[in-house]
C-alpha cells in the first residue's frame, strides 16, 4: 500500500541540529518570516499558553514558504473548535464553517473552482467525530484536499470532553472515572478509506511537519497529516501530565520515527510510544481526474469540462 | 443580464415539476449542485446529473444531506451558482446550513419537495407541512425567502426567480414544492435564452484595500468576492463585523442580526408575488399556495356559481409573509379561508396579520393526498355567514 514512499526530505532525526538553508535565510530577517501569512490585526489569538495549534500554524506557514505555493490560489477551510479558529488567523481566503463540515464545504469549493489549492485545517473531534463520515468519504473519493488534523486528544473548546481520539484510561470531564471506549487510529482510518498521503508528527517535529505539508502540496488527491498537539489546560492538567514543556519532553522521549510503518500499528495510547513519520505516499487518480475521464468516455465531444464556473 | 443559452432547453415540453425545476436551475445559470437521494425530490438532481456535464458544470452526490447542504455553499464561494434538493427528512438535516447561509450571506437555493411527516412519514405522498420549518427551522433570528410553485411551468419559472432573489439579497431561498407538483406532468414552455432575465452575482469591483466583505450601503446587501480573487477575505458563522472578523459583542450582534432581517423585511413589497382574482367586493378570500391553490380553485368557482362573493389570493411568496397585504384586505372582507396540506401553519400568519379585523378559517389536511374541494367549499359557505 505504501509504494513510492520517498522519505528523503523527512529524514531529519530527532536532535539533529542541521538547519535548512531556506529557513536560515528567512531567519535573518528583522521581521518574523511567517507574519505575512497571518492577520496581525486579529492578534492576540485565543489559544491558551502552551497550546500547540500556533506551532502547527508556524510549520504550515513555513511550508508555504518552502513550497513556494501561489497564495492567491490557496483557500483554507476550518470547522469548529480550537483548531477551527485557524481560518480566522491566516491571511488567505479562509472559511470558518460549521462543526464537522469543513471537508464537504472544501469539496464544493474545489469542485466549483478546480484551480484552487484547498487546505482543510481542523481538530480531531471536528474531523473524526461529528465530521467522521465526511472524512472517510472524501478519502474514498480522493478529492484533492490537504487535510491538517491537529489532534489534541480532547474536545478543548468546550472544556475537555472525551473525543474519539482520547486514549484509553485518560480522564476527561465526560469520563471522570476514566475513558473506557477504544480510540480511533486516524492514519489507519484514512489509509483504509483511500488517502494517497498520510503522515503523523507532533508539535515537537516542527520541521518534519513543515516538510510533510510541502510534500502534500505536491500530491494530487486526498492528503492527511495528523499533528499530535498539547492541550495543557484541559488534557494534561486533568491527567497530571504537566505543562507544555513537559509535553515537548514527552513527545521527544516517546516519539519513534517509522516511515512506512503499517498504519494498523500506529494507534496511540496514553503512555506508550508515538509512532510518527510518513506512513502512506501512493498514487491514485483524484476525483476530478476520474470524473473527467468518465465523462469523456461516455459523452465524447458533448462533455464540457467545468473549468470556468464563475458567474459574473 | 440574459441567460447563458448553453443551459436553456428552449422549446415546448411535456415534463414533470421536478424536471422543470432542474431546467430552471440550469437556465438560471446554476452549474453546481450537491445532493443526496430522497423521494420525491430525487428526479431533480438525476436530471441535473445527466445534463450538467454537457454545459460545463458539476453534480456531486454527497454522503448525506448535511454534506450536500454545505458543499453547495463551498461551490458558491468558489464562484458557482449552486443549489441542493431534498424532502422533509433531508430538509431537517439541512437546517444547520440554512442558518450558515443566512449568517454568511451565501446566495443559494434549497429545493424542498414536501412529503408527509413527521419523521419518515409519507415518502411518496404530498404535504405542505414544512412551511414553518422553512422559515424557523434553524436556530437564531434570520430571514429567508420561500417560493411556492403550483405547476411544472412555475417549477421552471420560479426556480429562475429563486436564484435571482438569492443573488439580489444574498440569502438562502427555499423552493417549496410538494410531491404532487413535483410529479405532475404538464406543458412547460422554456423561452429562448435572450428572454430569460438572470441576476448576476453582486461581485465587488472594489480594490483589495477598499473592500469590506460585510460592509453595506443603503440596500443592506454586501458585495461578494470569491476564493481565488485575491481579496484574502474571511467568512465565519460566528457573529462578525464588516471585515468579516469574529466580534462577539452585543452591539455587533445587534447590528448584524438586524441587518440580516431588515435587508429582507424592508424589501417585502419588492419580493412578494401573488395571484389575485375577484378580490374587489369579496366577502371571503381564499388564501392558498402550491398544489392546494389548484384544488381551492374548484371550490371557489362552485361557490361563485352559488352566488357567493369569493376572492382568491394565491401566495407565490410565502416568506417573507405579505403581512401588509393581508392586513389591508382584512379591513375589507368578512373572512379568510386558508386550506393547506398541514394541520395549520400559514393560517397562523394570516390570522396574525388579520389581527381580528376579519375571521380566519383553517381547512386542514394531514397530508397524503389533496383536499376534496367540497371540504373547502363547506368552509367558504360557513365563512360567508
Amino acid at each position: 500500500m505504501t509504494d513510492c514512499l520517498n522519505t528523503d526530505l523527512l529524514d531529519d532525526p530527532l536532535g539533529d541540529d542541521r538547519l535548512n538553508t531556506d529557513l536560515l535565510d528567512n531567519s535573518i530577517s528583522v521581521e518574523n518570516p511567517v507574519e505575512r501569512f497571518l492577520r496581525s490585526d486579529r492578534m492576540p489569538h485565543i489559544w491558551c499558553p502552551g497550546c500547540g495549534i500556533g506551532t502547527t500554524v508556524n510549520s504550515f506557514a513555513r511550508a508555504l514558504i518552502e513550497s513556494k505555493i501561489d497564495l492567491g490560489s490557496l483557500a483554507l477551510v476550518s470547522g469548529i473548535g480550537c483548531t477551527g479558529r485557524v481560518a480566522g488567523y491566516v491571511k488567505l481566503d479562509s472559511f470558518h464553517t460549521t462543526h464537522g463540515r469543513a471537508i464537504p464545504f472544501a469539496t464544493g469549493l474545489k469542485l466549483a473552482n478546480p484551480k484552487l489549492n484547498v487546505v482543510v485545517y481542523s481538530g480531531d473531534g471536528d474531523l473524526s467525530a461529528i465530521g467522521g463520515n465526511h472524512l472517510i468519504h472524501a478519502a474514498r473519493r480522493n478529492i484533492d484536499l490537504k487535510v491538517i488534523c491537529v489532534n489534541n486528544l480532547i474536545y478543548a473548546m468546550t472544556g475537555g470532553q472525551t473525543a474519539p481520539t482520547t486514549p484509553d484510561h485518560s480522564t476527561t470531564s465526560t469520563n471522570p472515572y476514566g475513558v473506557f471506549e477504544p480510540s480511533f487510529n486516524l492514519p489507519h482510518l484514512v489509509e483504509a478509506a483511500g488517502a494517497v498521503y498520510v503522515a503523523r508528527w507532533t508539535t515537537f517535529h516542527v520541521r518534519q511537519l513543515a516538510r510533510s505539508i510541502s510534500e502534500a502540496f505536491k500530491k494530487k488527491g486526498f492528503s492527511f497529516i495528523e499533528v499530535i498537539s498539547p492541550c495543557p489546560t484541559l488534557y494534561q492538567r486533568r491527567n497530571k501530565m504537566g505543562d507544555a514543556l513537559d509535553a515537548m519532553k514527552f513527545y521527544k522521549e516517546k516519539s519513534k520515527i517509522r516511515h512506512g510503518a503499517p498504519t494498523s500499528e500506529v494507534g496511540m495510547t496514553m503512555t506508550g510510544e508515538i509512532i510518527v513519520g510518513k506512513f502512506v505516499d501512493r498514487e491514485r487518480p483524484d476525483y476530478q481526474t476520474m470524473m473527467k475521464a468518465q465523462y469523456t468516455e461516455s459523452l465524447g465531444e458533448r462533455f464540457v469540462e467545468p473549468t470556468e464556473m464563475v458567474c459574473s | 443580464m440574459k441567460a447563458d443559452p448553453k443551459g436553456v432547453l428552449t422549446g415546448i415540453h411535456f415534463m414533470d415539476g421536478d424536471h422543470a425545476c432542474c431546467e430552471g436551475a440550469l437556465a438560471a445559470g446554476s452549474r453546481f449542485a450537491a445532493g443526496y437521494p430522497i423521494t420525491p425530490s430525487t428526479e431533480v438532481v438525476e436530471r441535473f446529473a445527466s445534463r450538467v456535464p454537457t454545459v460545463g458544470g458539476t453534480f456531486i452526490q454527497m454522503e448525506d444531506e448535511l454534506a450536500a447542504s454545505i458543499a453547495l455553499q463551498g461551490g458558491v464561494w468558489g464562484g458557482a451558482k449552486a443549489f441542493t434538493v431534498t424532502s422533509g427528512p433531508g430538509f431537517s438535516l439541512m437546517m444547520e446550513h440554512i442558518g450558515y447561509a443566512a449568517m454568511t450571506e451565501t446566495p443559494c437555493v434549497f429545493v424542498d419537495v414536501q412529503r408527509g411527516g413527521p419523521s419518515t412519514g409519507l415518502p411518496t405522498l404530498p404535504a405542505q407541512a414544512d412551511m414553518m420549518q422553512a422559515k424557523w427551522g434553524s436556530h437564531g433570528d434570520y430571514e429567508v425567502i420561500a417560493l411556492c410553485p403550483n405547476s411544472p411551468q412555475e417549477c421552471f419559472d420560479l426556480t429562475i426567480k429563486a436564484f435571482n432573489l438569492a443573488e439580489e439579497y444574498r440569502v438562502p431561498v427555499m423552493f417549496m414544492m410538494d410531491e404532487v407538483v413535483g410529479h405532475m406532468t404538464e406543458k412547460v414552455v422554456i423561452p429562448p435564452a435572450d428572454e430569460i432575465e438572470v441576476v448576476p452575482r453582486r461581485h465587488t469591483h472594489k480594490s483589495v484595500e477598499d473592500y469590506l466583505p460585510y460592509g453595506t450601503n443603503g440596500d443592506l446587501v454586501p458585495e461578494m468576492a470569491h476564493a481565488g480573487d485575491g481579496y484574502n477575505f474571511h467568512v465565519t458563522g460566528l457573529t462578525h463585523d464588516e471585515r468579516g472578523y469574529p466580534n462577539m459583542t452585543p452591539p455587533v450582534q445587534d447590528k448584524l442580526v438586524r441587518r440580516l432581517q431588515n435587508k429582507i423585511l424592508n424589501a417585502v413589497d419588492r419580493i412578494s408575488m401573488f395571484e389575485e382574482e375577484e378580490i374587489e367586493g369579496a366577502d371571503v378570500i381564499v388564501v392558498s399556495y402550491g398544489i392546494t391553490s389548484r384544488v381551492a380553485q374548484r371550490a371557489i368557482e362552485v361557490a361563485r356559481k352559488q352566488g357567493l362573493r369569493v376572492g382568491k389570493l394565491r401566495l407565490i411568496t410565502a416568506w417573507p409573509f405579505p403581512e401588509k397585504k393581508i392586513r389591508d384586505l382584512a379591513a375589507k372582507v368578512k373572512a379568510f379561508v386558508v386550506p393547506e396540506l398541514n394541520l395549520g401553519q400559514m393560517v397562523r400568519e394570516v390570522e396574525r396579520a388579520a389581527a381580528g379585523k376579519a375571521k380566519t378559517f383553517a381547512v386542514s389536511h394531514a397530508g397524503g393526498g389533496v383536499h376534496n374541494p367540497d371540504d373547502i367549499l363547506k368552509v367558504i359557505v360557513e365563512a360567508t355567514r
